[in-house]
Protein backbone atom coordinates (compact mmCIF):
# COMPACT_ATOMS: atom_id res chain seq x y z
CA UNK A 1 0.00 0.00 0.00
CA UNK A 2 1.57 3.52 -0.80
CA UNK A 3 -1.27 6.29 0.74
CA UNK A 4 -0.77 9.73 0.33
CA UNK A 5 -2.78 11.87 2.42
CA UNK A 6 -2.67 15.71 2.69
CA UNK A 7 -5.71 16.96 3.61
CA UNK A 8 -8.02 19.81 5.68
CA UNK A 9 -11.63 19.64 7.01
CA UNK A 10 -13.59 22.02 8.85
CA UNK A 11 -16.74 20.32 11.01
CA UNK A 12 -17.97 23.20 12.90
CA UNK A 13 -15.53 23.89 15.76
CA UNK A 14 -13.47 20.94 15.11
CA UNK A 15 -11.09 20.89 12.21
CA UNK A 16 -8.81 18.19 10.82
CA UNK A 17 -4.96 18.63 8.82
CA UNK A 18 -3.70 15.54 8.18
CA UNK A 19 -0.66 14.95 6.64
CA UNK A 20 1.13 11.66 5.75
CA UNK A 21 2.30 9.03 3.75
CA UNK A 22 2.25 5.58 4.53
CA UNK A 23 3.77 2.18 3.09
CA UNK A 24 3.06 -1.49 4.73
CA UNK A 25 0.61 -3.64 4.93
CA UNK A 26 -0.68 -3.45 8.14
CA UNK A 27 -1.19 0.27 9.72
CA UNK A 28 -2.76 1.36 12.51
CA UNK A 29 -4.49 4.75 13.49
CA UNK A 30 -4.39 5.25 16.77
CA UNK A 31 -5.99 8.38 19.23
CA UNK A 32 -8.46 8.77 21.51
CA UNK A 33 -12.21 9.26 20.55
CA UNK A 34 -12.61 12.48 18.74
CA UNK A 35 -9.25 12.77 17.64
CA UNK A 36 -10.21 13.09 14.69
CA UNK A 37 -9.57 9.13 13.46
CA UNK A 38 -13.26 8.88 12.08
CA UNK A 39 -13.66 12.13 10.13
CA UNK A 40 -9.96 10.66 8.35
CA UNK A 41 -11.86 7.38 7.83
CA UNK A 42 -14.77 8.96 5.80
CA UNK A 43 -12.64 10.79 3.84
CA UNK A 44 -10.58 8.03 2.84
CA UNK A 45 -13.43 6.09 2.21
CA UNK A 46 -14.97 9.42 0.22
CA UNK A 47 -17.54 9.36 2.61
CA UNK A 48 -17.14 12.93 3.27
CA UNK A 49 -15.49 15.31 1.36
CA UNK A 50 -12.67 16.99 2.31
CA UNK A 51 -12.44 21.06 2.15
CA UNK A 52 -8.97 20.47 0.16
CA UNK A 53 -6.04 19.00 -0.22
CA UNK A 54 -5.10 15.62 -2.25
CA UNK A 55 -5.21 11.97 -1.82
CA UNK A 56 -3.85 8.69 -3.19
CA UNK A 57 -3.65 5.48 -3.42
CA UNK A 58 -1.49 3.57 -5.32
CA UNK A 59 -0.51 6.16 -7.32
CA UNK A 60 -4.08 6.83 -8.05
CA UNK A 61 -5.70 9.67 -7.46
CA UNK A 62 -8.83 9.64 -4.86
CA UNK A 63 -9.16 12.90 -4.12
CA UNK A 64 -7.54 16.50 -5.61
CA UNK A 65 -9.42 19.74 -4.90
CA UNK A 66 -6.81 21.36 -7.34
CA UNK A 67 -8.34 19.39 -10.31
CA UNK A 68 -11.67 18.78 -9.14
CA UNK A 69 -11.10 15.08 -9.07
CA UNK A 70 -13.28 13.29 -6.42
CA UNK A 71 -14.08 9.73 -6.68
CA UNK A 72 -17.42 8.47 -5.32
CA UNK A 73 -17.28 5.89 -2.40
CA UNK A 74 -18.34 2.99 -4.83
CA UNK A 75 -15.26 4.33 -7.64
CA UNK A 76 -12.84 4.15 -5.03
CA UNK A 77 -12.20 0.43 -3.99
CA UNK A 78 -11.86 1.38 -0.50
CA UNK A 79 -13.45 -1.31 1.77
CA UNK A 80 -14.93 0.10 5.16
CA UNK A 81 -15.55 -2.27 8.47
CA UNK A 82 -17.63 -0.04 10.51
CA UNK A 83 -17.86 0.06 14.33
CA UNK A 84 -21.25 -1.48 14.18
CA UNK A 85 -21.20 -3.63 11.20
CA UNK A 86 -24.23 -2.18 9.36
CA UNK A 87 -25.35 -4.94 8.36
CA UNK A 88 -28.57 -4.61 6.03
CA UNK A 89 -31.70 -6.02 8.66
CA UNK A 90 -33.84 -7.08 5.53
CA UNK A 91 -31.82 -9.50 4.20
CA UNK A 92 -29.97 -12.57 5.39
CA UNK A 93 -26.51 -13.37 6.00
CA UNK A 94 -25.71 -14.41 2.76
CA UNK A 95 -27.46 -11.87 0.67
CA UNK A 96 -25.49 -9.42 2.26
CA UNK A 97 -22.15 -10.88 1.73
CA UNK A 98 -22.87 -11.20 -1.92
CA UNK A 99 -24.09 -7.60 -1.76
CA UNK A 100 -20.59 -5.90 -2.57
CA UNK A 101 -19.39 -8.95 -4.67
CA UNK A 102 -22.23 -8.54 -7.44
CA UNK A 103 -21.68 -5.21 -7.49
CA UNK A 104 -17.84 -5.92 -8.09
CA UNK A 105 -16.58 -5.85 -12.31
CA UNK A 106 -15.22 -9.73 -12.97
CA UNK A 107 -11.72 -8.76 -13.56
CA UNK A 108 -11.72 -7.34 -10.42
CA UNK A 109 -12.94 -10.21 -8.46
CA UNK A 110 -10.20 -12.33 -7.12
CA UNK A 111 -11.40 -14.01 -4.02
CA UNK A 112 -14.10 -16.61 -4.02
CA UNK A 113 -16.58 -16.53 -1.42
CA UNK A 114 -16.76 -19.97 -0.61
CA UNK A 115 -12.92 -19.18 0.65
CA UNK A 116 -13.77 -16.24 2.91
CA UNK A 117 -16.55 -17.86 4.09
CA UNK A 118 -14.58 -20.64 5.62
CA UNK A 119 -11.24 -19.08 6.65
CA UNK A 120 -14.09 -16.45 8.54
CA UNK A 121 -16.12 -19.41 9.68
CA UNK A 122 -19.49 -18.27 8.65
CA UNK A 123 -20.63 -21.43 6.95
CA UNK A 124 -23.63 -22.52 9.24
CA UNK A 125 -24.94 -18.63 9.68
CA UNK A 126 -25.47 -18.03 5.65
CA UNK A 127 -29.62 -18.54 5.44
CA UNK A 128 -29.91 -16.77 9.43
CA UNK A 129 -31.43 -13.32 9.14
CA UNK A 130 -28.76 -10.97 10.81
CA UNK A 131 -30.87 -9.87 13.85
CA UNK A 132 -29.31 -13.76 14.78
CA UNK A 133 -25.95 -12.94 15.13
CA UNK A 134 -24.13 -12.28 17.53
CA UNK A 135 -21.78 -9.21 17.90
CA UNK A 136 -18.91 -11.53 16.89
CA UNK A 137 -20.78 -13.14 13.93
CA UNK A 138 -21.66 -9.45 12.67
CA UNK A 139 -18.24 -7.86 12.57
CA UNK A 140 -16.60 -11.61 10.88
CA UNK A 141 -20.18 -11.27 8.48
CA UNK A 142 -19.26 -7.15 7.81
CA UNK A 143 -15.45 -7.93 7.32
CA UNK A 144 -16.29 -10.76 4.73
CA UNK A 145 -18.48 -8.58 3.24
CA UNK A 146 -16.06 -5.87 2.58
CA UNK A 147 -13.57 -8.51 1.71
CA UNK A 148 -15.55 -9.59 -1.00
CA UNK A 149 -15.49 -6.58 -3.09
CA UNK A 150 -11.79 -7.18 -3.21
CA UNK A 151 -11.10 -4.03 -2.40
CA UNK A 152 -7.17 -2.22 -2.69
CA UNK A 153 -7.32 -1.56 0.64
CA UNK A 154 -9.90 -1.88 3.86
CA UNK A 155 -10.47 0.62 6.47
CA UNK A 156 -11.42 -1.08 9.94
CA UNK A 157 -13.10 2.00 12.37
CA UNK A 158 -12.86 0.42 15.78
CA UNK A 159 -14.06 -2.93 14.73
CA UNK A 160 -13.48 -4.55 17.97
CA UNK A 161 -15.11 -1.35 20.49
CA UNK A 162 -18.12 -2.72 22.16
CA UNK A 163 -17.52 -6.23 22.03
CA UNK A 164 -16.51 -8.11 25.67
CA UNK A 165 -12.31 -8.93 26.15
CA UNK A 166 -13.78 -12.67 25.64
CA UNK A 167 -15.22 -12.17 22.46
CA UNK A 168 -12.69 -9.62 21.18
CA UNK A 169 -10.12 -12.01 21.30
CA UNK A 170 -12.03 -15.10 20.36
CA UNK A 171 -12.54 -12.98 16.54
CA UNK A 172 -9.10 -11.30 16.58
CA UNK A 173 -7.45 -14.85 15.37
CA UNK A 174 -9.93 -14.87 12.76
CA UNK A 175 -8.63 -11.36 11.67
CA UNK A 176 -4.59 -12.06 11.57
CA UNK A 177 -5.10 -15.29 10.07
CA UNK A 178 -7.38 -13.46 7.50
CA UNK A 179 -5.05 -10.91 6.95
CA UNK A 180 -2.15 -13.46 6.80
CA UNK A 181 -3.68 -15.89 4.04
CA UNK A 182 -5.34 -12.75 1.34
CA UNK A 183 -2.77 -9.94 0.71
CA UNK A 184 -5.06 -6.69 1.47
CA UNK A 185 -3.58 -4.08 2.66
CA UNK A 186 -5.16 -3.11 6.51
CA UNK A 187 -6.20 0.41 7.41
CA UNK A 188 -6.72 -0.45 11.44
CA UNK A 189 -8.45 2.41 13.73
CA UNK A 190 -8.51 2.21 17.32
CA UNK A 191 -8.08 3.76 20.69
CA UNK A 192 -7.02 0.79 22.22
CA UNK A 193 -3.17 0.30 22.39
CA UNK A 194 -3.59 -4.12 22.60
CA UNK A 195 -5.86 -4.28 19.70
CA UNK A 196 -3.31 -2.09 17.97
CA UNK A 197 -0.50 -4.43 19.08
CA UNK A 198 -2.11 -7.61 17.84
CA UNK A 199 -3.33 -5.97 14.70
CA UNK A 200 -1.06 -3.68 13.10
CA UNK A 201 3.34 -3.06 12.47
CA UNK A 202 2.94 0.56 12.48
CA UNK A 203 0.89 2.94 13.52
CA UNK A 204 -0.02 7.15 13.32
CA UNK A 205 -1.60 8.59 15.85
CA UNK A 206 -3.91 11.23 15.81
CA UNK A 207 -4.61 14.27 18.22
CA UNK A 208 -6.74 16.97 17.74
CA UNK A 209 -7.06 16.23 14.21
CA UNK A 210 -3.69 16.26 13.45
CA UNK A 211 -1.10 13.51 12.95
CA UNK A 212 0.99 13.61 15.59
CA UNK A 213 3.24 10.76 15.21
CA UNK A 214 4.26 7.93 13.24
CA UNK A 215 5.99 4.93 14.61
CA UNK A 216 6.42 1.24 14.93
CA UNK A 217 3.48 0.25 16.91
CA UNK A 218 5.69 -1.70 19.51
CA UNK A 219 7.93 1.76 19.96
CA UNK A 220 4.10 3.06 20.62
CA UNK A 221 3.82 0.47 23.49
CA UNK A 222 6.78 0.96 25.11
CA UNK A 223 6.76 4.76 25.01
CA UNK A 224 2.96 5.53 26.08
CA UNK A 225 3.51 3.50 29.43
CA UNK A 226 4.43 6.33 31.28
CA UNK A 227 0.71 7.26 31.28
CA UNK A 228 -0.81 6.95 34.66
CA UNK A 229 -3.16 3.76 35.37
CA UNK A 230 -1.84 1.99 32.30
CA UNK A 231 1.09 -0.34 33.05
CA UNK A 232 3.10 -1.63 29.84
CA UNK A 233 1.50 -5.31 28.92
CA UNK A 234 4.81 -7.74 27.98
CA UNK A 235 3.40 -9.88 24.78
CA UNK A 236 4.58 -13.52 24.75
CA UNK A 237 4.18 -14.86 21.67
CA UNK A 238 4.95 -18.91 23.16
CA UNK A 239 4.71 -22.13 21.07
CA UNK A 240 2.32 -25.64 21.63
CA UNK A 241 2.31 -26.40 25.72
CA UNK A 242 3.82 -29.63 27.16
CA UNK A 243 2.40 -31.11 30.27
CA UNK A 244 4.91 -30.66 33.42
CA UNK A 245 3.10 -32.52 36.64
CA UNK A 246 0.02 -30.06 36.72
CA UNK A 247 1.46 -27.08 34.65
CA UNK A 248 2.18 -26.31 31.44
CA UNK A 249 5.72 -25.86 29.66
CA UNK A 250 6.08 -23.52 26.76
CA UNK A 251 9.23 -22.59 24.69
CA UNK A 252 10.16 -19.27 24.62
CA UNK A 253 13.34 -18.40 22.63
CA UNK A 254 15.86 -20.44 24.52
CA UNK A 255 13.98 -20.97 27.75
CA UNK A 256 10.97 -22.60 29.03
CA UNK A 257 8.41 -20.78 30.65
CA UNK A 258 6.12 -22.81 33.40
CA UNK A 259 2.12 -21.29 33.19
CA UNK A 260 -1.19 -22.39 34.81
CA UNK A 261 -3.03 -22.34 31.75
CA UNK A 262 -3.32 -24.56 29.17
CA UNK A 263 -3.30 -22.79 25.51
CA UNK A 264 -3.84 -24.97 22.49
CA UNK A 265 -1.82 -26.03 19.71
CA UNK A 266 0.05 -24.08 17.41
CA UNK A 267 1.14 -20.11 18.55
CA UNK A 268 -0.40 -19.04 22.02
CA UNK A 269 -0.48 -15.02 22.82
CA UNK A 270 -0.11 -13.98 26.17
CA UNK A 271 -0.54 -11.07 28.17
CA UNK A 272 2.07 -10.31 31.16
CA UNK A 273 1.71 -7.24 33.18
CA UNK A 274 4.94 -5.63 33.92
CA UNK A 275 4.49 -5.10 37.33
CA UNK A 276 3.92 -8.96 37.90
CA UNK A 277 7.82 -9.30 37.24
CA UNK A 278 9.56 -9.17 40.15
CA UNK A 279 13.75 -8.58 40.12
CA UNK A 280 16.16 -10.26 42.30
CA UNK A 281 19.70 -9.50 42.85
CA UNK A 282 20.74 -13.44 42.59
CA UNK A 283 19.11 -16.54 42.33
CA UNK A 284 16.85 -17.09 45.25
CA UNK A 285 17.52 -20.84 46.48
CA UNK A 286 13.74 -21.62 46.45
CA UNK A 287 10.56 -19.60 45.93
CA UNK A 288 7.01 -20.26 45.26
CA UNK A 289 7.24 -18.60 41.70
CA UNK A 290 7.95 -20.99 38.98
CA UNK A 291 9.67 -19.32 36.72
CA UNK A 292 13.24 -17.99 37.22
CA UNK A 293 14.80 -16.02 34.15
CA UNK A 294 18.44 -15.03 34.49
CA UNK A 295 18.78 -11.51 32.37
CA UNK A 296 20.48 -8.79 31.56
CA UNK A 297 19.55 -5.07 32.03
CA UNK A 298 19.65 -3.14 29.03
CA UNK A 299 17.89 0.15 29.99
CA UNK A 300 16.44 1.98 32.93
CA UNK A 301 14.05 4.62 32.42
CA UNK A 302 12.48 6.92 35.12
CA UNK A 303 9.33 8.57 35.04
CA UNK A 304 7.89 10.14 38.65
CA UNK A 305 8.14 7.05 40.83
CA UNK A 306 8.33 4.34 38.60
CA UNK A 307 11.03 2.90 36.48
CA UNK A 308 10.89 0.67 33.79
CA UNK A 309 13.55 -1.76 33.39
CA UNK A 310 14.03 -3.29 30.17
CA UNK A 311 15.58 -7.20 30.70
CA UNK A 312 17.36 -9.11 27.83
CA UNK A 313 16.91 -12.53 28.44
CA UNK A 314 18.29 -14.88 25.98
CA UNK A 315 16.56 -13.65 22.24
CA UNK A 316 13.66 -11.85 23.93
CA UNK A 317 13.49 -8.90 25.77
CA UNK A 318 11.12 -8.27 28.60
CA UNK A 319 10.15 -5.16 29.78
CA UNK A 320 9.49 -4.76 34.15
CA UNK A 321 8.65 -2.15 36.08
CA UNK A 322 9.62 -1.67 39.43
CA UNK A 323 10.21 1.50 41.73
CA UNK A 324 12.99 3.70 42.03
CA UNK A 325 13.16 2.90 45.97
CA UNK A 326 13.80 -1.07 44.36
CA UNK A 327 16.14 0.42 41.81
CA UNK A 328 18.66 1.71 44.22
CA UNK A 329 18.61 -1.28 46.72
CA UNK A 330 19.22 -4.12 43.74
CA UNK A 331 22.19 -1.64 42.82
CA UNK A 332 20.69 -1.75 39.14
CA UNK A 333 22.73 -0.59 35.92
CA UNK A 334 22.78 -1.13 32.66
CA UNK A 335 24.71 -4.60 31.62
CA UNK A 336 23.85 -5.79 35.07
CA UNK A 337 22.99 -9.72 35.45
CA UNK A 338 19.82 -9.92 37.54
CA UNK A 339 17.32 -12.64 38.18
CA UNK A 340 13.50 -12.21 36.85
CA UNK A 341 11.35 -14.17 38.70
CA UNK A 342 7.71 -14.65 37.46
CA UNK A 343 5.12 -16.50 39.05
CA UNK A 344 2.81 -19.36 36.58
CA UNK A 345 -0.21 -17.50 37.26
CA UNK A 346 0.88 -14.12 36.46
CA UNK A 347 0.28 -14.90 32.37
CA UNK A 348 -2.84 -14.23 30.96
CA UNK A 349 -4.01 -15.92 27.45
CA UNK A 350 -5.21 -13.50 25.29
CA UNK A 351 -5.37 -15.97 22.13
CA UNK B 1 -86.38 -2.91 -1.98
CA UNK B 2 -83.19 -4.46 -1.91
CA UNK B 3 -79.73 -3.66 0.74
CA UNK B 4 -78.52 -1.69 -2.11
CA UNK B 5 -79.54 0.04 -5.34
CA UNK B 6 -77.30 -1.14 -8.75
CA UNK B 7 -76.18 2.71 -8.47
CA UNK B 8 -74.79 2.00 -4.84
CA UNK B 9 -72.81 -0.53 -6.14
CA UNK B 10 -71.69 1.64 -8.87
CA UNK B 11 -70.39 4.09 -6.77
CA UNK B 12 -68.64 1.69 -4.80
CA UNK B 13 -67.00 0.55 -7.42
CA UNK B 14 -65.82 3.92 -8.75
CA UNK B 15 -64.89 4.79 -5.22
CA UNK B 16 -62.88 1.81 -5.66
CA UNK B 17 -61.44 3.03 -9.10
CA UNK B 18 -60.65 6.10 -7.86
CA UNK B 19 -58.73 5.27 -4.47
CA UNK B 20 -57.01 2.70 -6.28
CA UNK B 21 -55.88 4.80 -9.28
CA UNK B 22 -55.02 7.98 -7.46
CA UNK B 23 -52.89 5.67 -4.70
CA UNK B 24 -51.13 3.45 -7.72
CA UNK B 25 -50.61 6.71 -9.49
CA UNK B 26 -48.70 8.68 -6.78
CA UNK B 27 -46.80 6.35 -5.19
CA UNK B 28 -43.91 6.58 -6.89
CA UNK B 29 -44.56 10.35 -7.11
CA UNK B 30 -44.71 10.22 -3.74
CA UNK B 31 -41.57 8.26 -2.50
CA UNK B 32 -39.08 10.62 -4.56
CA UNK B 33 -40.38 14.08 -3.08
CA UNK B 34 -40.68 11.82 0.03
CA UNK B 35 -36.43 11.42 -0.85
CA UNK B 36 -35.91 14.97 -2.16
CA UNK B 37 -37.31 16.30 1.28
CA UNK B 38 -35.48 13.73 3.53
CA UNK B 39 -32.30 12.93 2.08
CA UNK B 40 -31.37 15.69 -0.09
CA UNK B 41 -30.41 19.28 0.41
CA UNK B 42 -31.99 21.10 -2.82
CA UNK B 43 -32.74 24.93 -2.80
CA UNK B 44 -36.82 26.00 -2.24
CA UNK B 45 -37.04 22.50 -0.09
CA UNK B 46 -38.98 24.37 1.93
CA UNK B 47 -41.23 25.69 -0.78
CA UNK B 48 -41.60 22.22 -1.48
CA UNK B 49 -42.48 20.98 1.44
CA UNK B 50 -45.45 24.16 1.49
CA UNK B 51 -46.73 23.44 -1.84
CA UNK B 52 -47.18 19.45 -0.77
CA UNK B 53 -48.62 20.01 2.34
CA UNK B 54 -51.21 23.16 1.44
CA UNK B 55 -54.33 20.49 0.38
CA UNK B 56 -53.39 18.56 4.07
CA UNK B 57 -54.48 22.31 5.75
CA UNK B 58 -56.66 23.96 2.94
CA UNK B 59 -60.49 23.11 3.19
CA UNK B 60 -60.50 20.28 -0.19
CA UNK B 61 -63.34 22.79 -1.22
CA UNK B 62 -60.76 24.94 -1.72
CA UNK B 63 -58.25 23.02 -3.45
CA UNK B 64 -60.96 21.47 -5.47
CA UNK B 65 -61.75 25.31 -6.97
CA UNK B 66 -57.85 25.71 -7.68
CA UNK B 67 -57.78 22.53 -9.61
CA UNK B 68 -61.12 24.04 -11.54
CA UNK B 69 -59.60 27.05 -12.10
CA UNK B 70 -56.04 24.93 -13.23
CA UNK B 71 -57.75 22.23 -15.58
CA UNK B 72 -60.94 24.42 -16.21
CA UNK B 73 -61.21 25.10 -20.30
CA UNK B 74 -59.30 28.35 -20.09
CA UNK B 75 -56.95 27.14 -17.11
CA UNK B 76 -53.08 26.71 -17.37
CA UNK B 77 -53.65 22.98 -17.83
CA UNK B 78 -56.87 22.72 -18.99
CA UNK B 79 -56.08 24.92 -22.22
CA UNK B 80 -52.65 22.55 -22.83
CA UNK B 81 -54.97 19.03 -22.40
CA UNK B 82 -57.74 20.66 -24.49
CA UNK B 83 -55.52 21.09 -27.94
CA UNK B 84 -55.25 16.93 -26.99
CA UNK B 85 -59.08 16.78 -26.53
CA UNK B 86 -58.60 15.49 -23.37
CA UNK B 87 -61.49 16.42 -20.56
CA UNK B 88 -60.48 16.75 -16.84
CA UNK B 89 -63.83 18.19 -15.59
CA UNK B 90 -67.08 16.50 -14.62
CA UNK B 91 -65.16 13.13 -15.73
CA UNK B 92 -63.20 10.46 -14.20
CA UNK B 93 -59.97 11.68 -14.27
CA UNK B 94 -60.86 14.81 -12.74
CA UNK B 95 -62.12 12.16 -9.85
CA UNK B 96 -58.73 10.80 -9.37
CA UNK B 97 -56.89 14.05 -9.37
CA UNK B 98 -58.90 15.43 -6.71
CA UNK B 99 -58.23 12.60 -4.58
CA UNK B 100 -54.44 12.70 -5.51
CA UNK B 101 -54.00 15.90 -4.96
CA UNK B 102 -56.10 16.33 -1.05
CA UNK B 103 -54.08 12.55 -0.43
CA UNK B 104 -50.84 13.22 -1.83
CA UNK B 105 -49.62 14.97 1.77
CA UNK B 106 -50.36 12.32 3.73
CA UNK B 107 -48.33 9.63 1.51
CA UNK B 108 -45.27 11.74 1.23
CA UNK B 109 -45.58 12.39 5.30
CA UNK B 110 -45.56 8.94 5.96
CA UNK B 111 -42.71 7.92 3.41
CA UNK B 112 -40.80 10.62 4.37
CA UNK B 113 -40.94 9.65 8.44
CA UNK B 114 -40.33 6.22 7.22
CA UNK B 115 -36.90 7.68 5.79
CA UNK B 116 -35.61 9.63 8.32
CA UNK B 117 -35.87 6.42 10.22
CA UNK B 118 -33.35 4.48 8.11
CA UNK B 119 -30.09 4.90 9.68
CA UNK B 120 -28.09 6.71 6.86
CA UNK B 121 -25.05 4.55 7.42
CA UNK B 122 -26.61 1.68 5.48
CA UNK B 123 -26.48 3.81 2.58
CA UNK B 124 -23.09 4.94 3.42
CA UNK B 125 -22.04 0.79 3.44
CA UNK B 126 -23.82 0.29 0.59
CA UNK B 127 -21.94 3.08 -1.04
CA UNK B 128 -18.62 1.64 0.21
CA UNK B 129 -19.30 -1.91 -0.91
CA UNK B 130 -19.92 -0.74 -4.61
CA UNK B 131 -23.11 0.62 -5.03
CA UNK B 132 -24.37 3.63 -7.03
CA UNK B 133 -26.52 6.76 -5.41
CA UNK B 134 -29.59 4.82 -6.96
CA UNK B 135 -28.80 1.44 -6.60
CA UNK B 136 -28.16 2.19 -2.73
CA UNK B 137 -32.15 3.86 -2.86
CA UNK B 138 -33.48 1.06 -4.94
CA UNK B 139 -31.55 -1.41 -2.90
CA UNK B 140 -31.26 -0.45 0.92
CA UNK B 141 -33.29 3.18 1.44
CA UNK B 142 -36.60 1.85 -0.10
CA UNK B 143 -36.81 -1.61 1.34
CA UNK B 144 -36.22 -0.27 4.45
CA UNK B 145 -38.76 2.37 4.19
CA UNK B 146 -40.94 -0.57 2.89
CA UNK B 147 -43.44 -0.15 5.90
CA UNK B 148 -43.98 3.40 6.01
CA UNK B 149 -44.80 3.34 2.16
CA UNK B 150 -47.56 0.86 2.49
CA UNK B 151 -48.93 3.13 5.60
CA UNK B 152 -48.66 6.24 3.29
CA UNK B 153 -50.57 3.93 0.40
CA UNK B 154 -53.22 3.00 2.95
CA UNK B 155 -53.82 6.95 4.59
CA UNK B 156 -53.90 7.93 1.15
CA UNK B 157 -56.41 5.18 -0.44
CA UNK B 158 -58.78 5.47 2.80
CA UNK B 159 -58.28 9.39 2.13
CA UNK B 160 -60.06 8.61 -1.80
CA UNK B 161 -62.24 6.71 -0.42
CA UNK B 162 -63.91 9.53 1.87
CA UNK B 163 -63.06 12.35 -0.44
CA UNK B 164 -65.76 14.71 -1.41
CA UNK B 165 -65.06 18.15 -1.64
CA UNK B 166 -62.45 18.78 -4.31
CA UNK B 167 -64.11 15.80 -6.04
CA UNK B 168 -67.51 17.67 -6.20
CA UNK B 169 -65.96 20.69 -7.91
CA UNK B 170 -64.02 19.24 -10.27
CA UNK B 171 -65.90 16.16 -11.12
CA UNK B 172 -69.59 16.79 -10.44
CA UNK B 173 -71.85 14.20 -9.11
CA UNK B 174 -72.40 12.26 -12.18
CA UNK B 175 -74.10 9.09 -11.50
CA UNK B 176 -72.24 6.12 -12.65
CA UNK B 177 -69.45 8.66 -14.07
CA UNK B 178 -68.14 10.37 -11.02
CA UNK B 179 -70.50 9.48 -7.93
CA UNK B 180 -68.44 8.01 -5.43
CA UNK B 181 -69.70 6.62 -2.26
CA UNK B 182 -69.54 10.30 -0.09
CA UNK B 183 -71.24 11.85 -3.13
CA UNK B 184 -73.87 9.62 -3.33
CA UNK B 185 -74.50 10.09 0.33
CA UNK B 186 -74.73 13.29 0.03
CA UNK B 187 -77.44 13.05 -2.74
CA UNK B 188 -79.58 10.34 -0.49
CA UNK B 189 -79.37 12.88 2.29
CA UNK B 190 -80.23 15.79 0.48
CA UNK B 191 -83.00 14.17 -1.28
CA UNK B 192 -86.79 13.24 0.56
CA UNK B 193 -87.01 9.94 2.06
CA UNK B 194 -82.89 8.91 1.20
CA UNK B 195 -82.32 8.61 4.58
CA UNK B 196 -82.42 4.54 4.89
CA UNK B 197 -80.36 4.57 1.76
CA UNK B 198 -77.73 7.07 2.84
CA UNK B 199 -77.58 4.75 6.20
CA UNK B 200 -76.88 1.42 4.40
CA UNK B 201 -73.96 3.07 1.80
CA UNK B 202 -72.43 4.49 5.36
CA UNK B 203 -72.39 1.22 6.48
CA UNK B 204 -70.75 -0.06 3.30
CA UNK B 205 -67.65 2.69 3.89
CA UNK B 206 -67.67 1.71 7.67
CA UNK B 207 -67.16 -1.98 6.15
CA UNK B 208 -64.41 -0.93 3.30
CA UNK B 209 -62.26 1.48 5.89
CA UNK B 210 -61.86 -1.36 8.43
CA UNK B 211 -60.74 -4.07 5.33
CA UNK B 212 -58.12 -1.27 4.51
CA UNK B 213 -57.19 -1.07 8.05
CA UNK B 214 -57.19 -4.65 8.52
CA UNK B 215 -55.35 -5.81 5.21
CA UNK B 216 -52.39 -2.86 6.27
CA UNK B 217 -52.04 -4.37 9.17
CA UNK B 218 -51.44 -8.19 8.25
CA UNK B 219 -49.43 -6.53 4.86
CA UNK B 220 -47.26 -4.63 7.81
CA UNK B 221 -46.71 -7.75 10.10
CA UNK B 222 -45.54 -9.99 6.91
CA UNK B 223 -43.09 -7.08 6.22
CA UNK B 224 -42.09 -6.74 10.01
CA UNK B 225 -41.56 -10.64 9.92
CA UNK B 226 -39.13 -10.67 7.18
Amino acid sequence: MQLEVAVHKKLGPFSCNAEFSLTGRRVGIFGASGSGKSTLMHMLAGLLKPDSGRISLGGVTLFDSSTGINLKPEKRRIGVVFQHAHLFPHMSVRRNLLYGWRRTPEQDRHLQPEAIIEVLGLEHLLDRGVGMLSGGERQRVALARTVLTCPRLILMDEPLTGLDEELKFQIIPYLIKFFSTFDIPLLFISHALLEMRLMTEQVLVVEGGQVAKQMATEELARTSWATPRHGYANLLRLGRPKPRGDLWAYQWGDMHLILTEKGKDGENIFELDAREILLFKRHPEATSARNLLPCIVRKLFTVGNRVRVELQCGPDQLIAQIVPESMRELELAEGKEIVAVIKASAFRRLM
Amino acid sequence: MSFLQPSDIQAIILSFKVACTATVLSTPLGIGVAYLLAHTRIPGKTVLEGVVNLPLVLPPVVVGYLLLVLFGRNGWIGQVLARFDIHIIFTLTGAIIASSVVGFPLLVRSIRLGMESVDASYNKASRTLGAGPWDAFLTITLPLSGRAVLAGMTLMFARSLGEFGATIILAGNIPGVTQTIPLAIYEYTSSPGGDRMALSLCFVSILLSFIVLLASGAATRTLNKR
